[in-house]
């Protein structure tokens, strides 16, 4: 590891003062950075620990929640609010990563985690363009299994691993940030980047920017929601492909629904043409599989996850299938 | 700059780079905490947290936890007294090698923690439940983040669930 000072912020001003002021990191429960800056993969001059910054979940009067950044994953799964209306969020951050971790894990540094694509870990031995600029991508001809079929590129094949930022991609969720200039909201669809030709950009944070909370809006159908999460393990494993859903049919019509996708791209993947493909459609085995066919239209599968195709195809169809049939 | 190990005020090493485990394996000598992958993938470096909450050793960085409480196997066992996972693990063979064993006992007692405040796991299947038993799925998704590489699960799972048996399904 590289040395570095390390700074308890006390507040998100004072964090983001330490933040413009450094080549600084912010950290919160350590879960991939500790592990990031011992494969010296990540090097900075000083930490700013932002743990103890809000970690509180307001519940506001219209019914959204506004998430502090700070919360550890496991206080967000259990929260009853999450549990009752967006059991789709609490379903997600359950399937992800062990208790421990979970425990450990604040909501700001999941949604900054990043790739666990093996060559992009393997410092020594492979060529990876997001550690090192143009320097081409090992991943690509080598082995693809858990790499991206929607909108990578040919500098980075790499996915996005969270669980948590594919049902907050579907809730439609707000990121609050800081910085010394001020601060500003995203959706968290749009934080995250394509890798394009600059994979080692990651998302739209500016230098010194600080996730502060995530702002979920009141979704009057969150309630008929959840997350699937298909992997190699029945455990604590990394998802091949994921789905988070909501859904409200009035009648035996479509009239709302949200689907995101995690493990097949370099963000959260939000499915708009399955969204817009489903609304006032006929609720329907046929109408799901022709929604889910529209978005994995685009999909450009590598030698080893050809699978993904269809198994994102069959996962969309079952979920929304479930939430059909769920008692709300 | 304080931290409480097993109930003793001890002071955080300088290098802020000095993880929790190494601290308590180096520079405490408390060897119990084992060093597994290192990497957050095997759990057997798992501790408590202000007694009650499990985390990784490895991935945590001893400054971050500066104030806290930090109990270790070796401060499980209370006047002289085993823990009763810990007499459970001995009765049901819950081991083979007994290097995944402090962790999977200090895990064993989060979880426990856990499940009385409530908190969901994958295989719930109803998130609105007041009361979550420990049904056999339960535990083993639970205790998932707790590898044993000699197998030896079957003890394991009958040790807690022994310890646990209120909860049991």
């Amino acid at each position: 590891m590289t040395p570095f000072t390390y700074t308890r912020a006390r507040d998100a001003a004072e964090a983001v003062r330490l933040g413009a002021e450094n080549v600084a990191k912010y950290i919160g429960g350590g879960t991939n950075l500790v592990d990031l800056l011992r494969e010296t993969i990540e090097h900075p001059h000083s930490l700013i620990d932002v743990t103890g910054l809000s970690d509180t979940i307001e519940q506001r009067e219209d019914g959204s929640l506004l998430i502090g950044a700070a919360t550890r994953n496991t206080a967000v799964a259990s929260h009853r609010a999450v549990r009752s209306q967006y059991p789709v969020l609490s379903r997600a951050l359950v399937a992800g990563a062990s208790a421990q971790i979970r425990n450990m894990a604040t909501v700001g540094g999941n949604i900054l985690q990043r790739t666990r694509c093996a060559y992009f870990y393997d410092h020594d031995g492979s060529r990876c363009n997001k550690r090192s600029p143009g320097e081409g991508c090992d991943a690509i001809g080598g082995f693809s299994r858990n790499h991206a079929i929607l909108g990578a590129s040919s500098a980075c094949v790499a996915t996005h691993p969270s669980d948590m930022c594919v049902a907050l991609a579907a809730l439609g969720a707000n990121v609050h940030l800081r910085s010394a200039r001020g601060e500003r909201t995203l959706f968290l669809t749009d934080l995250h980047r394509l890798p394009e030709d600059r994979p080692d950009i990651e998302t739209m944070l500016e230098a010194g920017e600080l996730i502060t909370a995530v702002e979920i809006p009141a979704l009057p159908f969150s309630a008929r929601s959840t997350y699937r999460k298909v992997r190699d393990r029945a455990s604590y494993a990394f998802a091949l492909v994921s789905v988070a859903a909501a859904l409200e049919v009035e009648g035996d019509t479509v009239k709302e629904v949200r689907l995101a996708l995690g493990g097949v791209a370099h963000k959260p993947w939000r499915a708009w043409k399955a969204e817009a493909a489903l609304k006032g459609r006929r609720a329907t085995p046929e109408s799901f599989r022709a929604a889910a066919e529209a978005e994995l239209a685009d999909a450009a599968p590598l030698r080893d996850n050809g699978f993904k195709v269809e198994l994102a195809n069959r996962t969309i169809v079952a979920v929304l299938t479930e939430l059909m049939e769920m008692d709300v | 700059m304080k931290i409480s190990i097993n109930g003793a005020q001890t002071d955080l090493p300088a290098d802020a780079r000095v993880s929790l485990l190494d601290m308590l394996r180096e520079h405490l000598h408390l060897s119990g905490t084992k060093k597994g992958c290192n990497q957050g993938a095997c759990g057997a470096c798992t501790v408590l947290l202000d007694g009650r909450e499990r985390i990784l050793s490895c991935m945590a960085l001893a400054v971050q936890y500066e104030g806290r409480a930090i109990t270790t196997i070796e401060g499980l066992a209370s006047s002289g007294e085993m823990h009763p996972l810990q007499r459970a693990f001995i009765e049901h063979d819950g081991f083979q090698c007994g290097y995944c064993t402090p962790g999977q006992i200090c895990s064993a007692v989060g979880m426990a923690d856990e499940l009385s405040r409530g908190v969901p796991s994958h295989v719930t299947a109803d998130l609105s439940a007041e009361t979550i038993l420990l049904t056999h799925d339960e535990l083993r998704e639970r205790m998932s983040g707790n590898l044993c590489r000699c197998g030896a699960y079957n003890g394991i799972v009958d040790a807690i669930a022994d310890v646990h048996a209120e909860r049991v399904a």
